[in-house]
């Protein structure tokens, strides 16, 4: 690695990072602990932000990620912790897979992901092309971890994982989304977060449980005993 | 062969042989200062192999030959094992016919032979031990593997001397895929060599113990090879993690006799480091259940493949 600035060092640790959490909120069973790691997410892409922010000199780079540290590390940690705490969910049930199974898909998934990243890497003409393939690779575990889940509240945060990858992945891609649309994104996922929020306590209110598998079956009996 | 070789060469098992008790009561000192009790003494497991030497040995009726000679198979492979990792000098001749992935053989040729003279007695206890050890063991031995192929792919060649080399003249930098490498290494450590998450080398309670129930039917000389192996183990893992992670100090190929000499109280800070590390992990850290710890080394693995997969992608 000689020869390499240490600002693309930090950048390729800030990278390898986001991998690592990626793995970390797959197999974390307490809800409590997916939205701090979520939380840790927000604050390595910050950095990751400010580095490439730094490098590029781009002065709306400054932007998205103060957009960044206020929306992803700030924000909705925040309201997902008030949610946790008046929907008093704690715990997910055991996830589909058991824990060393879902790693080893994990594991397949980001080697998937990095050979899916080559050919794009290749056309890339930023410095930080080479994480492309950890963008990839951490959108497609938040996926995974969605899958593997029961609980609402754990899809909801793997579903924000997944925009903070597509988020990396357009930074190390091009260096940023143009600003409206890194807007529109910061504040689709704030209102998708507020109206899930409500979602949830309809869910609660009608199932008893935040488990989503009531939703599978569509049930006679429910509906028709509320339309008469 | 030249001389300044075969010096490197026996004082490496020297220094393995006579360091690894003593490394062993470091770590049982660091860990009970931590705990608030009275340390027992630095030289304990000495006394303790010594004693063992004086005694009259004690061998169950069933015993086949195999449950007398495995504590000798097991310390040759531990001992062999010390000859071929570079702690102190990278000019080994051993290494000329042993890599890497034959020191992962001989720890695993140790490990079988040490549980098939506990399931040779026939006793419950020792079949328990064996079976926990064996399982233990298949899962930590592919996470030392891809460990050492991270090391190998950075360096391009598997024998260790050269690895240690390369990785301690390369330019200083941020390595991620060395440092998941380094956590999944720290993890294999913990399960190979019966430390607390996953055994309690403290212990003899029937139901939990790993490493204790292999030995249950060992007395005199035999148990004292065995414990002597045990600490040799334990010690050889601190320098494979040395040689792979920290190796800065040892005397390369083209350095003077004298780097040799200054290589020793280098080893010896890196294991008072070690040994206290260690004793902190132990000291927060609490016993996983039996079946919690195929989890935990499945994260060894992964830490393991995610820094392989981590240097093939960012060469870094």
């Amino acid at each position: 690695m000689a020869g390499v600035p240490i600002d693309l060092q930090l950048l390729n640790l800030c990278a390898a990072l986001l991998l690592l959490l990626s793995f970390a909120m797959l197999t974390q069973r307490r809800i409590v602990n997916l939205v701090n790691l979520l939380a840790v997410q927000g604050t390595v892409l910050f950095v990751a932000t400010l580095l490439i922010a730094g490098r590029t000199r781009q002065p709306h780079l400054y932007l998205s990620a103060a957009l960044t540290l206020g929306l992803k590390v700030v924000l909705l940690p925040y309201l997902l912790h008030r949610l946790i705490r008046r929907l008093a969910v704690y715990w997910d049930a055991e996830p589909l897979l058991n824990i060393s199974g879902t790693m080893l898909v994990g594991v397949l998934i980001v080697v998937f992901a990095f050979g899916l990243a080559q050919p794009i890497s290749a056309l890339a003409s930023t410095a930080t092309r080479n994480a492309i393939g950890i963008a990839i690779a951490v959108v497609l575990l938040s996926f995974l971890t969605m899958i593997t889940r029961r609980k609402a509240m754990s899809q909801v945060v793997g579903f924000l994982s997944m925009e903070n990858g597509l988020f990396f992945g357009a930074m190390s891609a091009t260096y940023g989304m143009p600003m409206v649309v890194e807007f529109g994104v910061a504040l689709d996922v704030l209102v998708a977060v507020l109206v899930l929020g409500i979602f949830f306590f309809q869910i609660r209110e009608q199932f008893d449980s935040l488990d989503l598998h009531h939703l599978e079956s569509l049930r006679e009996d429910a509906t028709s005993g509320r339309g008469e | 062969m030249r001389p300044i070789e075969i010096l490197t060469q026996l004082l490496e098992l020297i220094v393995a042989l006579v360091a690894a008790p003593l490394f062993v009561g470091w770590v049982n000192q660091c860990r009970a200062w931590l705990q608030n009790r009275s340390a027992p003494s630095l030289w304990l497991p000495y006394r303790g192999i010594r004693k063992l030497f004086h005694k009259d040995a004690v061998i169950a009726a069933g015993a086949s030959r195999l449950f007398r000679l495995a504590p000798y198979i097991v310390f040759g492979a531990m001992v062999v094992a010390a000859g071929i990792i570079p702690s102190m000098g990278t000019r080994l001749p051993l290494t000329r016919v042993a890599d890497a992935i034959a020191l992962v053989g001989l720890l695993a040729m140790a490990r079988v032979f040490m549980s098939l003279a506990a399931m040779d007695i026939g006793t419950a206890f020792g079949t328990l031990g064996a079976r926990r050890e064996m399982m233990v063991g298949f899962l930590a031995e592919p996470a030392l593997l891809m460990v050492i192929f991270v090391a190998s792919l950075i360096s391009a060649t598997t024998a260790l001397p050269a690895i240690t080399e390369h990785l301690a003249t390369q330019t200083l930098g941020l390595y991620p895929s060395l440092a998941f490498t380094a956590v999944a290494f720290l993890m294999v450590l913990l399960a190979e060599n019966a430390r607390i998450p996953v055994d309690n080398p403290a212990t003899h309670l029937e139901l939990t113990m790993i490493h204790e129930a292999l030995l249950l039917e060992y007395s005199a000389r035999h148990l004292a090879l065995m414990e002597w192996a045990a600490a040799l183990k334990l010690f050889n893992y601190a320098c494979i993690g040395f040689a792979l992670f920290i190796p800065w100090g040892v005397s390369t190929r083209g350095s003077a006799p004298a780097a040799l000499l200054a290589s020793i109280p280098l080893l010896a800070v890196k294991l008072a480091a070690a040994g206290t590390f260690l004793a902190l992990i132990e000291t927060v850290s609490a016993k996983l259940r039996v079946f919690r710890a195929p989890e935990f080394l499945a994260t060894a693995f992964l830490f393991a493949v995610l820094g392989l997969l981590v240097h093939l992608l960012l060469g870094a």
